[in-house]
């Protein structure tokens, strides 16, 4: 589906320069990355590589150290005077990422609200719309990722795949322009994690602008337009996914999908694995 | 020497006026101790530290010091910084701010109890901080605190029976003095435990039932 006319000129999400550091540690050296509507980036690389901390940049829920992050066309958490950033109020925070959507690895659902509940708060308390409307949009979504039937349960009572597909209804109901999903599916037992990447699946058909970090290597081959490989707090490789899973050849990359590949196949009929 | 309950239902009026007075500012003390426990805990963790230092210093020369001593301070103290409190409202008063910098411990290892992670997932969907509070963090801690609040109220029960030492007329002051009246100190000892017992039980009953209300959402955890 690409009724949706790219546009070209301003990214939605446009990172410059970003260092973060914790402490004595640098997490993010320096980086670059932009995202225009319609999008969608996979980030990839090894744990501790700083592809969350990126993520959770782009959000806000860590503070940079330096650089711009701008989100359609504003600069998210500081203000700039005499070249010198100031943090903002949390409320000028809340507003210029209002657009932005999360999806956590851990869902982060609120576990003393039903799962209806937990899509309609957010739209009473930071939307103000009344509670009929709310529920109705609520419900709305909670069919949308195949949840409508599960509405009134807590979420307890989910499975970690359903908890997870109520995350993302209740970051959908905001109407958001981007949508983050920190390892979406990493929390999940394996049997779950289709359901969750059938749901982004159809978000990105439908021309939501993504940026997922994961470990999905064949979801990030299907439904990615830039395949991102994050190393040591750097982008080491970016560009199509033929371009990164196939020809480059940084050798931090082919080393990384050389282990992802290892991990993952474990059966080659080839009568070196011993069957009792 | 005999046992005779009678001598407290010789005495009946004294004795429901004292339980009527230790009744009220037990209660009143308690629910004004709750909004300033409630109150210390989110400015401690929610707002700057020029806020919080004050209040730190606050818990701890109430919970340092004891509070016989506080009583005096606030009673006797007060009318040399223009406080003239009567005996009544100095008790309720101070038995709101000894209790209060408990309470706000008690709240403060509450909020310390939920997720981090729910309350970016609120932030993230723009709600306010003091409705993260209300819709997110408050539901979810009270579970957890109910038994340790409960506890509190209950040991502020029996602090109520210091308040004689400011004049109050509260139980204890009118059952002792009868008891030293009429030498029946059997007598109106165990009248006096058996009262605050009644207390203690009655604030658990209440807490569970709250506990069992509040707590739906993880009953149904186990079901």
């Amino acid at each position: 589906m690409t009724a949706h006319p790219v546009a070209n000129s301003r990214p939605i999400i446009d990172v410059r320069g970003v260092w973060k550091r914790f402490g004595a540690a640098e997490v993010l050296k320096g980086i670059d990355l932009a995202i225009r509507k319609s999008e969608v980036t996979c980030i990839i690389g090894p744990s501790g590589s700083g592809k969350s901390t990126l993520l959770r940049c782009i959000a806000f829920l860590e503070e940079y150290s330096e650089g711009e992050i701008y989100i359609e066309g504003e600069l998210l958490g500081f203000a700039l005077e005499n070249g010198k950033r100031r943090r903002v109020s949390d409320a000028e925070v809340a507003r210029v990422r209002r657009n932005v959507g999360f999806v956590f690895q851990q869902f982060n659902l609120w576990p003393h609200m039903t799962a209806l509940e937990n899509v309609a708060m957010p739209l009473k308390l930071a939307r103000g719309i009344a509670r009929e409307d709310a529920a109705k949009r609520a419900r709305a979504m909670l069919e949308k990722v195949g949840l409508g039937h599960r509405a009134e349960a807590y979420p307890s009572q989910l499975s970690g795949g359903q908890q997870q597909r109520v995350g993302i209804a209740r970051a959908l109901a905001m109407e958001p322009h981007i949508m983050l999903f920190d390892e979406p599916t990493s929390a999940l037992d394996p049997e779950l994690v289709g359901e969750v990447l059938q749901v982004m699946r159809d978000l990105a058909a439908e021309g939501m602008t993504m940026a997922v970090v994961t470990h999905e290597m064949g979801f990030a081959a299907q439904v990615a337009d830039t395949v991102v490989f994050i190393d040591r707090g750097v982008i080491a490789a970016s560009g199509s996914p033929d371009e990164v899973f196939r020809k480059d050849e940084n050798p931090r990359l082919r080393q990384f999908l050389q282990n992802y590949f290892e991990r993952n196949v474990f059966w080659q009929g080839s009568g070196d694995v011993a069957v009792p | 020497m005999s046992f005779n309950p009678a001598i407290l239902t010789d005495n009946w009026r004294e004795i429901l006026d004292g339980m009527v007075l230790t009744i009220l500012i037990w209660v009143a003390g308690t629910a004004i101790g709750l909004a300033i426990g409630l109150a210390v805990a989110v400015i401690q963790l929610f707002t700057n530290r020029w806020l919080a230092a004050p209040l730190a210093f606050y818990v701890a020369v109430m919970r340092g010091t004891p509070f016989l001593i506080q009583l005096f301070v606030i009673y006797y103290g007060g009318p040399f910084f223009g406080l003239d409190l009567t005996p009544m409202v100095a008790g309720t008063a101070g038995l709101a701010l000894y209790g209060g910098a408990y309470f706000s411990e008690i709240f403060r290892a509450g909020f310390l109890s939920v997720p981090p992670g729910q309350i970016e997932a609120a932030r993230m969907m723009g709600i306010g901080r003091l409705d993260i509070v209300r819709h997110v963090q408050l539901p979810q801690m009270l579970v957890i605190i109910l038994p340790a609040l409960a506890n509190m109220t209950v040991l502020l029960s029996k602090e109520t029976a210091v308040l004689s030492v400011i004049t109050v007329n509260e139980l204890t002051s009118v059952v002792q003095s009868i008891g030293s009246t009429t030498f029946a100190f059997a007598e109106t000892l165990l009248f006096l435990a058996l009262v605050y017992w009644a207390f203690l039980e009655i604030v658990t009953a209440a807490a569970r039932r709250l506990e069992k209300r509040v707590g739906r959402f993880m009953l149904r955890t186990q079901s």
